[in-house]
């Protein structure tokens, strides 16, 4: 036995998990895909976001709240052991609204949801002027927006930099450039990969993003995950002109403005079109009118993970009792419940956080 | 302006006059704008908005951003420019924290 775990997948999901193991003391090993697997950890808009999250499913709202209440703690606790600064902020988030009937609409699900959550959905309603009052670039196409306090953004290819070292340090064994082609249950687990290598584990997690679709039927679980692709688009380094993140745009700590981001029906295509790329920078001049002098610097596409209904999926096997599925499209949210709460689901202990809704039971009927 | 430069000067093309942050220049015409400005000893293109750190050309071929010059109140990079007439070169987002992207 190589390991007491073996987690398939190398990215933010499966690092977080695999950090949150080794933490606990547990010998880990991480499976890493290759340069032609898709990687949405190194594509992602970097929010650490909370509102609009679980609008049928107030379980999933309560489940990023957590996440995004123990981020801080996750993010300080990794740039102590690893000297590197994820650029955690979460002073709040905007949802941006071209019309007051859909920032309405909008005000009236979320007041049912704070309902259901007790109470716990701290947000305020802001009109134009008091918007432009936080927000001077705002433009008037802007007719007001939901400031919500939970919210926030951190920079996540450093996120993915600091746990890939910090797995490491505390004595993970990462294997890059590994396709998992099978896992098979003789007595403990066996991963194979098409390199040949065979690593031994007591236990298993995929956390492959798309690839769990292909792996996950093997291993018994229903993986009904799809990408969906997200264009993106940065700017070059400008001064501070963008003080909170909403899905439009958000300015990264390094000074570029992100833009995003498309939601695209388009299969395991992640290049960039023209027309994606023209729609963001529309909608971000739209909501900030000084970005039209600003300079693109890139443009990427990247691949969303995503359940039929949107929420994570956790799943223990039932073919396999001892593999798991962690599967999400909020990774970077999530990253921080993952890597505190998610080892005591794996391990079964007596903290381990109610998942049942988040089985793939819901997935039955279809 | 003119100081001393380890960049050698090789066009031979005949020289125009531009304007650096105010201060005349003579450039060779149609020379690429980024080697043409260092030649002719500038040293630091503008500060970069985040730390207030100096900047210059670092790659020359269109990827860095670090060579970013303002023209006609539009940023650009001046490594994929050339050399005209009567250009006036500014150091971009120089009112440091202001508005100047509008």
């Amino acid at each position: 036995m190589d390991a007491d775990y073996a987690i398939i997948g190398g990215g933010v999901v499966g690092l977080s998990v695999a950090w949150g193991l080794l933490k606990r003391g547990k010998r880990v090993v991480v499976l890493d895909g290759d340069d032609g697997a898709f990687r949405a950890s190194r594509g992602n808009f970097g929010l650490v976001w909370v509102q609009s999250k679980g609008m049928k499913q107030p379980r999933y709202a309560q489940w990023s709240q957590q996440s995004a209440a123990a981020w801080a703690g996750f993010a300080s606790e990794l740039g102590e052991s690893t000297g590197c600064d994820v650029a955690l902020e979460q002073k709040g988030g905007y949802d941006l609204h071209f019309s007051e009937e859909t920032l309405q609409a909008t005000v009236a699900q979320y007041e049912m949801l704070k309902a259901k959550l007790g109470g716990n959905y701290p947000y305020d309603v802001l009109g134009q002027n008091s918007l432009r009052k936080e927000e001077p670039h705002i433009g008037s196409k802007v007719v007001g927006a939901i400031l919500h306090h939970q919210d926030g953004h951190a920079n996540p290819l450093r996120l993915l930099k600091a746990l890939a070292d910090d797995v490491r340090r505390l004595g993970g064994r990462v294997l890059n450039g590994r396709i998992v082609t099978a896992v098979s249950k003789p007595d403990g687990f066996r991963v194979h990969c098409d390199d040949g290598t065979v690593v031994g584990a007591a236990k298993v997690v995929l956390s492959a993003g798309l690839g769990a679709a292909k792996l996950g039927p093997k291993m018994g679980f229903k993986a009904p995950i799809r990408p969906q692709r997200g264009q993106v688009l940065i700017t070059e380094k400008l001064p501070k002109m963008i003080y909170r993140p909403s899905l439009i745009a958000r300015q990264v700590d390094e000074g570029g403005i992100q833009i995003g981001a498309t939601n695209e029906e388009v299969g395991l295509d992640d290049r960039v079109t023209q027309p994606g790329i023209s729609g963001l920078a529309a909608e971000a001049i739209a909501a900030y009118p000084a970005l039209a002098r600003a300079q693109l610097v890139r443009s990427w596409g990247a691949l969303r993970i995503l359940s039929p209904d949107g929420l994570p999926i956790y799943q223990q096997s039932r073919d396999m009792p001892g593999a798991y599925l962690v599967t999400c499209h909020s990774g970077i949210t999530l990253a921080a419940a993952h890597a505190r709460f998610l080892p005591d689901w794996l391990e079964g202990t007596g903290a381990a956080p109610d998942l049942e809704v988040f089985s793939e039971d819901r997935f039955a009927v279809s | 302006m003119k100081t001393a430069s380890p960049f050698l000067e090789l066009e031979s093309s005949p020289r125009v006059r531009v304007w650096f942050d105010g201060a005349p220049l003579d450039l060779p015409e149609g020379a690429n704008l980024a080697a043409a400005l260092l030649a002719a000893g500038v040293g630091v293109f503008r500060h970069t908005p985040v730390s207030g750190a100096p900047r210059a050309p670092f790659c020359m071929m269109g990827a860095c951003f670090e060579c970013l010059v303002e023209i006609d109140g539009i940023v650009r990079q001046a490594c994929m420019l050339e050399v005209s007439e009567g250009m006036r070169i500014a150091r971009p987002h120089q009112a440091e924290g202001s508005d100047a992207a509008q």
